[in-house]
This record gives C-alpha cells, structure tokens and sequence, in this order.
C-alpha cells in the first residue's frame, strides 16, 4: 500500500493544475477538518491521510485540459496528493481514449467516422482532411495540432460531427456539426491561433428536436422553449411542483406512484424504475449511506437524446434526481457524463449551482430535514463506463471494468453502497408521474410499455433529431413524423437500438415502437436509436464499423469479450475482403457459434451484444453471398 | 476510529499497518499520538505531537473533557467497572489549559481527540513502546485502559485496548509462562491451588515466590544475588539502557550461558555458548500473534551442523540435572501445556491446522476461540469481576531537560531493521537508513550543524559520535536515536536506566542530551 512514487517530477504548470482542480473538489465537501494552527505539536489532515482515489478522474481531466498529455511526473505528483500508488493511477488512465499518455499537441480534432456520419459523409471528409492535414493521429500544423478520427460524438442529428478540443490555462471546446473540411481546419488554425471560440448556445433546438414548441410534449416541453439557463423559466413552466408533491407524499407513496406508473428504464434495459428506488428505500435503516446516479454516459452509437435533454433542460434532470433520493433516503448524487459531452456538463453544472443557491439542492432542502448534493463526474470516453457497474467503478477511481452481477447496484452499487441509477431520460419522466400521478402515467401508451419516449432519428432521414411520441407509433408512423426517407429515398434498412441492436428490413416498418412490439420481431429499442440507410449504403461497410466500435471499446477484462470481438472484426474483414476460411457458410456457423460464446459468457452487456446487429444483419439480408 | 498511542506502526508494524490502512480505505479515522510526526503520523487525519512522556496528562485530560461533555458511558461505568469516583476526582484536575501546558498539545486538538474517541461507534486504542518503555510504563497503560472503560470501547467487536507485539510470538511467550510470576496460561505463581495443579503434574515442588524481570536481575547482580545467567535468544548487552552498567555486571558473573543463533555481543562475554535453532524455520510448534492466535510452525529447513533444537537442547540439560523426560516432541509438550492451561485447552494440533490457528480463549475442542476480549463486561448480568479504573498521575520523565542537557532524545526502530540488529543487520536493505542522529532542520540551525556532519552527542551517562541527519518530521528540542546499530552508534550508552517499578522497563524514550560540534583537529 506504499505509493511507491517513481522519480519524474511534475512542472509548475501540471502542479497547478492538478492543485486547482483538488481544490475544487474539496470546496464542494470533500474538505477536510481546518487545521489549529500549532508550533509542530499537532497536525490535522496535513498530508494526503487516505486515499481520494475518487478524485483520480476529475485530476486527469484538469491535467489532460491544461497540458493536452498526462507526463508521468503529473501522473506522480498527482498520485501523491492523491494517495494513490502510480501504478495503479496509471493503470486508470490507460484505460480511457480521450487522455494522451505521449505527448499530444495541443490542439485535437476529433472527427466522427461512425455510422451516422458515415451516411452524411464523413469517409469522404476524412479522405479530404488526410490530404488537407495528413494521417489521422499525425500531427499536423508543425506540430502544434492533431486530427482523430472517433467513434459517435453523439451529435448524429447534424452529422458529420467533429469536436475540436485545445487543451491550456483556459481550454476551448468547440462543436463542429455539420463539418466540414473547411470549417473544421480554420477552427484548428484558430485553436493553434489560441483564438478558439467556444459556441456557448450549442443546442439548436429547430435543427436538433424539430418537435420543438408543439403543445402535446411532455419530456421536450421546455426544449428550445424556456432559458435552459434560467431556474426561473423552469419554475413558471411547473418545475418544481413534482418535488413539493413528492414532499407532500413521502418517500413510501412516491415509489408507490412510481411502480405503478410502469416505468421502464430508458437506458437500453427496460428495468422498472420504481422496483429499483423500492429495492433502495428499504435499506435506509441500515445505517449505510445510499447514493443516486444519473447515468448520462450515453455513448451508443445513434443516440443523442439524453444530450439533448442536459443542454435543454437540465433542471428537470436535477428534479427528478432529487424526487429519487428523497424517495430512497440518499444524500449524495453523481450525474456521469460521457467525456464528449463538454457543454451538456456546463450546463448542468450551471444549473447545480443555481438550485443550490436557490436551495433547492445542499442542506435542508427547502427548509426540510432533507439534504442532496449533486456531483458532475465526466467520463473520458469510454462506451462501457455506460454499463451501470462500469460507471460506478470509473467514479471511483478504478478502471471503468464492469463488475460481477449480482450483487446488483441496490445492494451494492456506488461505493459497495445501496445506488439507484437511472438514465437521464427515465430521470425526466419522474417528475410527469409524480404530477399527474402513477396510474395515470400508465395509461399512457400500450399495455406493456407505458408513458413517453424519445427516439433519436438519424441517418437518411428527411429531418433528423429527438422525437417524443406516448408509445404506440410504429417504425412508419415514426419515420413519418422525421419527414419521411431521406437520401435516395429508397430504404434499405434500419438499424434500432444502436450498435448494440438490430437492424430490420423495410418490411418490418408497421412493427411498433415499443418494448413488446420490437421483442416480437427479435429486434430491442434499447436507447432508442433509429436510424436509416438508404439503398446507396454499403451495409457491409457499417457492419465492419459496428465490429470495429466494439472491438475498440471493449474493456479487455473478459475472455469471450476481448477475444471475441476481436475475432469477429477479423472474421468480417475476410467475408468483405472475400477472403473466407473455407466456405461463407462456415465463417457464418463459426460466427453464430462466437455470438453464442459472447452472449453465455461475457460479464456484462457490452460483450453479450456485441454480436447482435452484425447476425441481424446477416438474418436479413444475404450480404455475403 | 483507530488510536495509535505511542506506535510508529507503519515502520515497526508494516504487516498490521497494512490492516490499518485499509481500515483507513474503509472510512476508519486515524488518530496518532507521537512526540514525532512519524510515518505513521502522515497518514492520521489528526496527529497529537506531545512531549516525550506527557502521556498521562494528555489522557487524564482526555477523560476529563469526556466526562464534562456528558460523553462518558455511563450505563458501562455502572455496569461493569469499578473506581469511578476516585478516578474521576483524579482526573478533575486535567484542565485541557493544564494539559496544553504539559503536552504541547492545543488544548482544542486535545478537546477534538476526546469527543472523537468518545463519539465513535467503534474505536480502539493500539500502543507500543512509546507507552511502556517509560519509567511508569504499566501507569501509562492504565491511563489508556481507564480511556476505553470510560467510553465503553472495550469488549466490543472492533473496540478494545491492544498492545502491539514487537514480534510473531511475544504474546506465546507470555502465554507459556516467560513472565517473572506467571506460569502458562497466565496463572499466578503465588496462587497455591494453581500451583499445586502444576507441582501435581510436575512432580515436583514449585518456588511460591514469583521470580525476577530482567531490571531486577540486573539490579541482583548489582547486589551479587546473582551469580549465574542463562540467556536464550536475548541480547542484553546491546538491548539495556545504560550498557556500560549493562557490560560490567554481565562481565563480572561466575557462568554466563548463551543460547542463540547468532555470535551476539552478550554471547561474546559468555562462558558457554550453545548453539540455538530459529524458531520460524527450523523447529516444530506453536506461535501466538498479537491477536492471541496460536498457530502452528513447521520446520522448512534442516537445522546447520552443529547445531541442536532449543528443545532438545533443554531436554539434554535435564538429562544432564538427572531427569529423563524422554524424547522431545513439540506436540507431547503442547498436550501438557492444554492439560494445564484451560485457555489453550481446546487447541489440539488438528484444529490448529484445520482452522489455520485459534485465538485464545478456547476451553474445549468445541469452542471456537473468541476473536475479542472482555465481552463478559456487557452481559446482563455482569460475569465475572468488575474492570478497575486506575488513579494515575502524570509524572515526567526521570532525565530532566536543563541548560546542560536541553535536548529531549527519544529511541526507536526504523523499518528495515530489528531491535539490536542481530537478526537483520547481516542482510543488505534498500530501505535500510544508516545510524544517523535525527534533528530537526531548526535545530541543525541552532546548533550551527550541517546534514552529515559528526557531532558529540553526551547524556548524563555517557557520550557518543553521530552523524546528524535532518527529519523534518521532529520538532525543535526533539531528537531520535534509532536502536539498531550498536557498532555505529551505541545509543544506549545514552539511555537512563530508570525502571518502572511494575513492568521492569527502563525509560529508553526520554533521556536528556546536549550536541557539540566535534572540534576540528
């Protein structure tokens, strides 16, 4: 348990930034007691006394945003304060993309070649941006900036998508959708210039929710209409009524209301919500503290609803957070958000700190015994810290590795402490159930899939963007509403659910949208992504992509996971390359037969997927005949 | 909560500091008191400086603050303890100002530390050296246990008072009668029916009157009461405070044996050496760790040419006296030793290996050994005698500070190394720091001394040359001394031998000193 520092020292700029950041930290509670001021005969908390290895991955970030890199002797003195040997910080920052263990410039556009953006262009704005800037991963412009390309950014609504990151005293972030090669090289000119303007307003609610403004939305009522930034606008458009009710109530009735609203997790899993709260509140005798976190880590290729609803309306995010912990007796929340998401986090950010000042969050919440803090944790760019046991152990400080299951996080979720986690959707929907009430809310919809759901449509679409429909509609009705088929306007097919879903072919289009009807035809809603090819599309090449993302992302803990994924790309390649070992058949029977190992074997979500879009693609179309 | 009294445990503990440390992982708070900020201090939460041998004062004020703030566990007290009201019109006399005064320590630190330990739903208190090796050792050690019975921390899973073992099988030789008036089991010499238990089985008559502690030999010597000394596994040479008294009275004996694996410096003045067995590698038997539990040792090795087991070395002696005790098996003594101490009766060899060892007590081969101490206090109704409080006063160390010796020197062990460095300095050790005088880098300014330099350091006894060292975790007027390096430095040429009347141990944690540049010649 000895540090064992190594010798490299850190400069003056990384100790800064490292000190600013602790410090940040430990103004939001994690202080220690103030020291008596004594002639060296007692000492309170003078050196780093325990570890504070949940701090590990805000400092990461503080020193990746200042220096663009993490140097082994940050990594160091970073340890040192944190109580941590570096080795076992090292081990944490390898774990995730967006923190640079070499030196890096400072300036990194990071460019979307996922599948959404693939059907906007991106192949050939990368082919533009080699030939403009060089190889991807090579810097460019003496050296001073980096163009990569990534993975979803999430912003798959305007694609193709780039984010710009420059990395300094004050680091920039900047937007770029939809990019092109022009736009995203003058904004690393301007990032290099040390000019990089960061686009504050980046929601666009006409482009990003068309929906917006219509009288029928309930989730996306305040989207594109009230000032997210403005807890006043919240309030006059009924914020806040849902926990003065909640309080009325008491914890007992409120996940009463909540189980009988029939709500399901809006995450990708379906799980009741209110079974979750109820598995929690019956622990708050046991003397253990219980926490609730918001898992905003959404990084399924295709979706961007819950980035929406933090750049749109982050208090209700906030209102439902605090409706849970007062239903489950927690006293401290997480909101985890996906490292790509820099302005969804200031804007919450923002809004915690305006309902704190408003004390609608901290101590005795207005003026009850009743007291909740919220802490922004940022992921760095790791799709699987968005599996819940993942999330907890990147909030810890560990390797985003998911755990065994069970325990479940009831009993042992953040901190080996009882959690509710929920997604920022399903944290949304909290406040409607609890003014309307639960029985209500379960009227909504069809029998086996209650309330309102967003579905994030992209790809060739007439009008892209975050749709609210009550359940019901089917894969038509929906495509309707986004303007009908984009591109050619012929469809080839549509992919739901994300990387981790199914595709369906155009016959399957009156299947309804919802969790029994998408179940009917071995397809999931999972996150909620629908999105379209058209017939100019090679599905093989997004097929390819898919196993690429999940061989990229895959956390390497499990065997049948790490191997699997793996060899599933590789197995792919050969079919494009028409290269089989033996016969297509027998590479199609030993992919079956790899799925099969994955979903019996793999630890978690991730693995057991990963096989699922590529085999329903191959169900349905003969792609490789 | 986890109160380290008087133990640098993170250097001379490593193995239950790792314990400790995960405890601290877990949300324990550490609190150390040590005239030093030791590397154990580094990781408290709060660390008390006192001066070297205000343990008392800072304790009594401790439970006075305690008792003033309603915090005291009354419904303990009058359950299950006795001596209240004494101790509590002893401790009325604790001001924190007062305690301030004698300690150092800011009366508000004192205050924290009291209501802490109070409030806490499971505490305890660990001490070492930094408690007994002082001229009121056992005082100091009921000022600590007075702490526990006024708040209850005792007899509770995670509470309690415990004394850390400075080796794998200190509390073993205890436990089989190594004490002056125990015999195994810890049964009073001077207690006739226990005696005559022993005498039964012994056949043989038994001296009723307890025996001597090693200051007491010493001090018989002195008086030539004794005459002859048969030392095992000890080197008192290099071990007692004051080692020029410690040289010529072990020199001036008519027969000095010495049992033990390694050439020491008390085997040096011997007259007959015999060479030992090490009891973790090459012998059969028992161990007893810190926490009572009795564990099993095996021989790995064959034991060198020349070399006998210290048992068989025991039994041949015997033999030699006129007594044949047959052939020496470590399981037959074991047997006897369950035959007569109820609280290892239920240890058979079998148990111990199949439940990896057992802490005692454990009365029959049904009972599973108890993984605390005193849970008796709180059963209704109480079991057993009621646990005394103790009056005890603060009294400072023997060696006063003046103008002639104003520097306090306390002694210790570093992490690399062990006690007199007979079973550690033959090996090589990357961590290991070279004999050094510790001082504090204000001090090295005072004293016009640089890191490195050689300076004279003298006691009231004696004087030594040391290279000074700066360590910052000393304030000024404190220095450290460790023991290890006898060769290098002799620190107890320095050391007082002021004994504590009730344990035997001499005050090697507080003598007076003064530094002197060497002249350059």
């Amino acid at each position: 348990m000895d540090l064992h520092l190594t010798a490299e020292k850190a400069s003056l700029e990384e100790q800064a930034a490292i000190d600013a950041a602790l410090k940040k930290q430990e103004s939001e509670g994690d202080g220690a007691s103030p020291a008596v001021a004594t002639d060296g005969h007692a000492a309170s908390n003078g050196l780093p006394p325990r570890s504070k290895r949940h701090l590990l991955l805000p400092v990461l970030h503080a020193i990746q945003e200042r220096m663009g890199w993490i140097s082994p002797g940050a990594l160091n003195y970073a340890s040192l304060q944190l109580g941590l040997p570096p080795a076992e910080a090292h081990g944490v920052l390898s774990f995730y993309e967006m923190f640079s263990r070499k030196p890096q410039p400072r300036v990194v556009a990071h460019v979307c070649d996922d599948i959404a953006c693939m059907t906007h262009g991106a192949g050939s704005l990368c082919a533009e941006l080699e030939r403009k800037l060089g190889h991807s991963g090579s810097p460019c412009l003496d050296g001073k900036a980096i163009w990569q390309r990534t993975s979803c950014l999430g912003l798959c609504e305007r694609a193709p998508a780039a984010l710009i990151t420059a990395a300094g005293e004050t680091p920039r972030e900047r937007v770029i959708a939809p990019a092109q090669e022009e736009s995203i090289s003058s904004a690393v000119a301007e990032a290099v210039g040390g000019k990089l303007t960061e686009q504050i307003d980046v929601l666009d609610p006409k482009v990003s929710a068309p929906q917006a403004g219509q009288p029928q939305l309930r989730l996306l009522r305040r989207v594109g209409q009230a000032d997210p930034a403005s807890l006043e606008h919240y309030r006059r458009s009924g914020g806040y009524h849902a926990l003065n009710k909640a309080f009325e109530w008491g914890p007992e009735r409120v996940i009463r209301e909540v189980i009988d609203s029939k709500l399901l997790g809006r995450g990708g899993a379906a799980f009741p919500a209110g079974k979750k709260w109820e598995a929690v509140h019956v622990q708050r005798d046991s003397n253990r503290p219980h926490y609730v976190v918001c898992n905003a880590d959404e990084s399924e290729p295709g979706t961007f609803k819950d980035r929406i609803l933090m750049e749109g309306d982050p208090f209700a995010i906030l209102e439902g957070m605090t409706i849970a912990a007062f239903a489950v007796g927690a006293k401290k929340g997480y909101i985890y958000i996906r490292g790509e998401y820099p302005f969804a986090a200031k804007q919450l950010e923002k809004a915690i700190r305006t309902a704190c000042a408003q004390n609608l969050l901290g101590k005795n919440i207005s003026g009850r015994e009743f007291s909740f803090d919220i802490e922004i944790r940022r992921g760095a760019g790791a799709y699987i810290c968005g599996e819940e046991t993942a999330l907890f152990n990147s909030i810890e400080g560990y390797r985003g590795e998911p755990r065994n299951k069970p325990p479940f996080p009831a009993q042992s979720g953040l901190f080996h402490q009882p959690t509710v986690v929920n997604n920022v959707e399903t944290l949304v929907n909290v406040p409607e159930i609890i003014l309307n009430g639960g029985a209500a809310y379960a009227r909504i919809g069809t029998a086996n899939s209650a309330g309102y759901r967003l579905f994030c449509v992209s790809g060739h679409v007439a009008r892209p963007g975050i749709y609210e429909v009550s359940f019901g509609p089917t894969i038509r009705n929906v495509i309707e509403i986004a303007g009908g088929v984009g591109g050619t306007g012929r469809l080839q097919a549509v992919l739901l659910g994300g990387a981790a879903g199914s595709f369906v072919s155009p016959k399957e289009l009156d299947t309804p949208l919802t969790f029994e009807g998408t179940r009917a035809i071995g397809a999931t809603l999972g996150s909620g992504v629908v999105m379209l090819f058209d017939d100019s599309v090679d599905l093989k090449q997004i097929l390819l992509r898919i196993a690429a993302f999940f061989r990229s992302e895959t956390c390497g803990q499990c065997v049948p996971c790490r191997v699997g994924t793996t060899r599933q790309e590789e197995l792919l390649q050969r079919l494009v390359q028409r290269k089989p070992l033996g016969s297509n058949e027998q590479e199609s029977a030993l992919l079956k037969e790899m799925a099969q190992a994955m979903r019996d074997a793999s630890i978690c979500g991730l693995g057991q997927t990963a096989s699922g879009a590529i085999l329903s693609a191959m169900d349905r179309w003969s792609l490789f005949s | 909560m986890i109160l380290l009294w008087g133990s640098n445990a993170r250097e001379t503990h490593p193995i239950f500091f790792h314990h400790v440390l995960k405890g601290i992982r877990n949300g324990a708070k550490l609190y150390v008191i040590d005239p030093r900020r030791t590397s154990s201090a580094q990781w408290a939460d709060v660390w008390l400086g006192l001066d070297v041998g205000s343990d008392i004062s800072l304790a009594n004020a401790m439970a006075r603050e305690t008792i003033h703030a309603g915090l005291a566990n009354e419904r303990f007290i009058q359950h299950a303890t006795s001596g209240f009201e004494a101790y509590r019109g002893c401790v009325e006399k604790y001001t924190l100002e007062r305690a301030e005064r004698e300690t150092g320590v800011p009366a508000e630190m004192i205050r924290q530390t009291a209501h802490a330990y109070a409030k806490a739903k499971r505490a305890q208190i660990c001490w070492t050296l930094g408690i007994t090796e002082h001229h009121n050792a056992v005082d100091n050690v009921l000022a600590l246990v007075n702490l526990a019975l006024l708040t209850g921390h005792v007899g509770r899973y995670g509470s309690g008072v415990n004394p850390l073992r400075g080796q794998n099988n200190v509390q073993g030789g205890g436990d089989m009668g190594a004490i002056p008036d125990r015999l195994p089991g810890f049964q009073h010499v001077e207690n006739a029916e226990l005696r005559a238990k022993f005498e039964r089985a012994y056949g043989t008559k038994l001296d009723p009157k307890r025996g001597l502690h090693l200051s007491g030999m010493f001090e018989a010597m002195e008086h030539g009461e004794l005459t002859t000394l048969y030392v095992l596994g000890e080197n008192p040479i290099d071990s007692e405070a004051d080692r020029h008294r410690a040289v010529k009275l072990m020199s001036g004996l008519e027969f000095l044996v010495v049992q033990d694996i390694f050439y020491t410096k008390t085997a040096e003045l011997a007259h007959v050496i015999l060479p030992g067995s090490a009891g973790w590698c090459e012998t059969e038997g028992t161990v007893t760790s810190s926490e009572r539990r009795v564990q099993r040792v095996r021989a790995a090795v064959p034991l060198p040419g020349g070399v006998r087991d210290d048992m068989e070395i025991i039994y041949e002696l015997a033999k030699r006296f006129g007594h044949d005790w047959g052939k020496p098996e470590a399981e037959t003594i074991w047997n006897e030793v369950r035959s007569l101490s109820p609280m290892h009766a239920g240890m058979s060899y079998k148990r111990l290996e199949e439940l990896g060892g057992i802490q005692w007590p454990c009365y029959d081969e049904s009972h599973p050994g108890e993984m605390y101490l005193h849970s008796r206090l709180w059963r209704e109704p109480l079991i057993g005698p009621r646990a005394p409080f103790s009056v005890v006063e603060f009294e400072p160390p023997v060696d006063e500070l003046n103008e002639e010796y104003p520097i306090r020197l306390t002694t210790g062990r570093q992490l690399d190394s062990y006690n007199t460095g007979e079973q550690s300095r033959r090996f090589p050790s990357p961590l290991r720091r070279a004999a050094a005088l510790d001082l504090s880098p204000e001090d090295g300014k005072r004293y016009k001394v640089c890191e490195g330099e050689q300076v004279r350091v003298s006691s009231r006894r004696g004087s030594v040359l040391a290279p000074v060292r700066f360590d910052p975790g000393l304030r000024p007027g404190l220095a450290f001394l460790a023991v290890h390096f006898h060769d290098e430095i002799a620190t107890n040429d320095l050391t007082i031998d002021a004994v504590d009347p009730k344990s035997g141990t001499s005050e090697f944690k507080a003598t007076a000193i003064r530094i002197e540049k060497c002249v350059e010649s």
